[in-house]
């Protein structure tokens, strides 16, 4: 029987870690996401795990790449400052293809910001924050329920593809309270990375496996000697200057993840049949928006709304399916417009789009948003 | 010539490595693969972490489980693997680059959890890799392409701070000395807790022909001639002391170590948990 439970968006982040398998975490404290170190302070000891608050936000994402190279399940979480700290590390875990959950609990920047409000200001650099390319897998979850599905998916998928991914949670619902019901242990899947299937001497570190382009991983102290590098590296580990063996990898880095982008990506529509007016919004505004969508339906206006739930990657096939269909898309975000680009590129001029775009630390009302819907139906 | 026990700590298919020829930190390499044979220690148990910079291309030539991280990070992934794997042996490799200016964060607070990790410092007070910039521990008034007119700012004494930082195990040797570098480096694993082993070693290349220094053999006399032994060191008056490198163990002491500690608490929270 499913617990049912009254809970903070980043309590629900830090249990469904441990409900997707996590039994380490380092980090930093920062606000707004404080309260998923706090929670997996006092929880992981109990089930045998590990947690360590760190010297700062570096240590707090390295620390858990190293843990996740000795075999266990990791995390982070921060907030956009920390987010840029911890960008150098991520870019070695995607290299290096050690799987890793950082959560960015997004408050308003640039730079200190507004340490306590929320914002939508660091989808574009969970995007490309780091250096270098790879490919970028992040769930934006926009209820309680969510923060605590979408931590365990976000295990499943860094476990089965092998890098970081990233929960892309925002002020307004990391700290929101409210019902969740707490899935039965058993009644979710749990993925965990591939082991090597030879034995130690004919082991090939970075030898990917045809069928879906990932190697297999083993743990120090399984029996398995290997090197780990950020330098970009042939399938024994070694660092390269093989111009095609370089090619090879990097390629590899990206395709390993779109190749399987239908088992990624994922959204949501609501009054999508009809709709002549479409929403795109993601996060804690999809709950504004959903709200607003509503009371304009009340209304007579034929509106409908698309929320993707992976910003990365983004459901660009199955938005363009339902924009050639409508006569305008309208994008409320806590930004100045930066999936907005996004969704431009997938509407690809099928319909207008519309930005609405709100910075000053505050969400969207319902009503900003059915003020927008009315100025273009 | 390396012993048989050496060699087979080594992934030779790998090899030419990167060093310049004459470069110190081979001597260092040598020794602490030495202390690992010695101790008996078991490559798949024992993990070698680095940072960036020549010595951090140390852990591809070591057949173990290897992790070579980023700048002056390989502490605190040293930290993680450490503390979810206790059983493993964790020695981390750093520069004076690594230790002293980007890392150095890292390096007071593992000093002052005292987790049992053992830190050995190549120490060549330059960065040589990126081509003979000024580090934290050059020498006031050499030379490097960043001081062009000499050094103005002191060098950090790295046993000083480690010990000030609560590190339980504290040496300094240097490559002109390569016997009590594998005593160091094995007396520093068998340390229940943090343990630094500084070296002072050379780069030729980038320091020494800039600092009239340029052939290795240069060095290692130079090493000879102002090393100090820590017990003659006491006795010195500090001027005496000027451009001296103390050598010997500066802190062999108990403090409780880290990931014991977490294991004891793991055991308090599951108490609570019954």
């Amino acid at each position: 029987m499913a617990e049912v439970a009254f809970w903070q968006g980043n309590k629900a982040i830090a249990m469904g870690a441990i409900a997707g398998g996590c039994t380490f975490f380092s980090g930093y404290p920062i606000t707004p996401s404080s309260e998923i170190a706090e929670t997996l302070a006092e929880e992981l000891p109990k089930i045998g795990g590990r947690f360590i608050q760190m010297e700062d936000e570096i240590g707090g994402i390295a620390a858990a790449i190293g843990a996740s190279i000795a075999g266990r399940k990791a995390m982070t979480a921060t907030s956009g400052p920390g987010f840029s700290l911890k960008q150098e590390n991520l870019g070695l875990a995607y290299m290096a293809e050690i799987p890793l959950v950082v959560v960015d609990i997004m408050r308003g920047g640039p730079s200190t910001g507004l340490p306590t409000r929320v914002s939508q200001q660091d989808v574009m650099q969970a995007r490309w924050g780091t250096h270098g390319d790879h490919a970028t897998i992040a769930y934006a979850p926009s209820s309680v329920q969510e923060c605590f599905e979408l931590t365990i998916a976000a295990f499943n998928a860094s476990e089965r593809f092998r890098q970081p991914v990233i929960i892309l949670g925002d002020e307004v619902v990391g700290h929101t309270r409210e019902k969740i019901v707490i899935p039965d242990a058993g009644s979710y899947q749990v993925v965990n990375r591939k082991r090597p299937a030879v034995n130690p001497d004919d082991f090939v570190p970075y030898k990917p496996d045809l069928s879906d382009d990932i190697p297999p991983m083993a743990s120090f102290g399984d029996g398995y000697r290997w090197h780990v590098t950020g330098l970009t590296h042939d399938d024994w580990g070694f660092p390269t200057d093989e111009p095609s063996e370089i090619e090879t990898k990097i390629k590899r880095l990206v395709r390993k993840v779109n190749r399987f982008r239908e088992d990624i990506v994922r959204y949501e529509v609501f009054y999508g049949e009809d709709a002549k007016v479409l929403i795109v919004s993601y996060g804690s505004v999809a709950r504004s928006s959903l709200r607003a969508v509503r009371e304009a339906r009340q209304k007579g206006f034929k509106v409908g709304h698309f929320r993707p739930i992976t910003l990365w990657p983004f459901p660009d096939e199955e938005l363009q399916g339902l924009a050639s269909q409508v006569d305008v898309v309208i994008v409320p975000e806590l930004n100045c417009g930066q999936m907005l680009l996004e969704v431009e590129r997938a509407v690809n001029g099928k319909a207008p789009v519309v930005g609405k775009s709100l910075v000053n630390g505050e969400l969207f009302q319902p009503s900003d948003i059915l003020s927008a819907i009315e100025e273009v139906a | 010539m390396p012993s048989k026990e050496v060699l087979d700590w080594l992934r030779v298919d790998f090899f030419p490595h990167i060093w310049c020829p004459g470069c110190g930190h081979g001597i260092i390499m040598h020794a602490l693969l030495r202390a690992l044979a010695s101790l008996g220690c078991e490559k798949e148990r024992t993990v070698i972490a680095s940072g960036i910079g020549c010595s951090s291309r140390m852990p591809g030539y070591i057949d173990a489980c290897t992790v070579h991280t980023t700048h002056g990070r390989s502490l605190v992934f040293a930290t993680g693997i450490k503390l979810a794997n206790p059983e493993l042996t964790v020695v981390n490799v750093m520069g004076d680059g690594d230790c002293a200016a980007i890392g150095g964060n890292h390096f007071i607070h593992a000093c002052r959890r005292n987790i049992d990790i053992t830190a050995v410092i190549l120490n060549n007070s330059i960065y040589g890799m990126t081509g003979g910039q000024v580090s934290p521990t050059t020498p006031i008034g050499a030379y490097a392409t960043t001081a062009p007119y000499g050094v103005i700012d002191p060098p950090f004494d790295l046993c000083n701070l480690a010990a000030a930082a609560g590190a339980t195990y504290v040496a300094r040797a240097t490559v002109a000395q390569p016997q009590l570098i594998e005593q160091y480096i094995k007396k520093g694993i068998q340390n229940k807790g943090f343990s630094v082993v500084e070296v002072m070693t050379h780069c030729h290349t980038q320091f020494g022909r800039r600092n009239k220094l340029a052939r290795p053999i240069d060095n290692i006399n130079r090493f000879k001639q102002v090393s100090v032994t820590k017990a003659k060191a006491d006795a010195m008056k500090p001027e005496e002391l000027e451009g001296k490198i103390v050598i010997g163990e500066m802190m062999d002491r108990e403090r409780p170590e880290y990931v014991e500690q977490y294991l004891r608490l793991i055991e308090r929270a599951r108490g609570q948990v019954a």
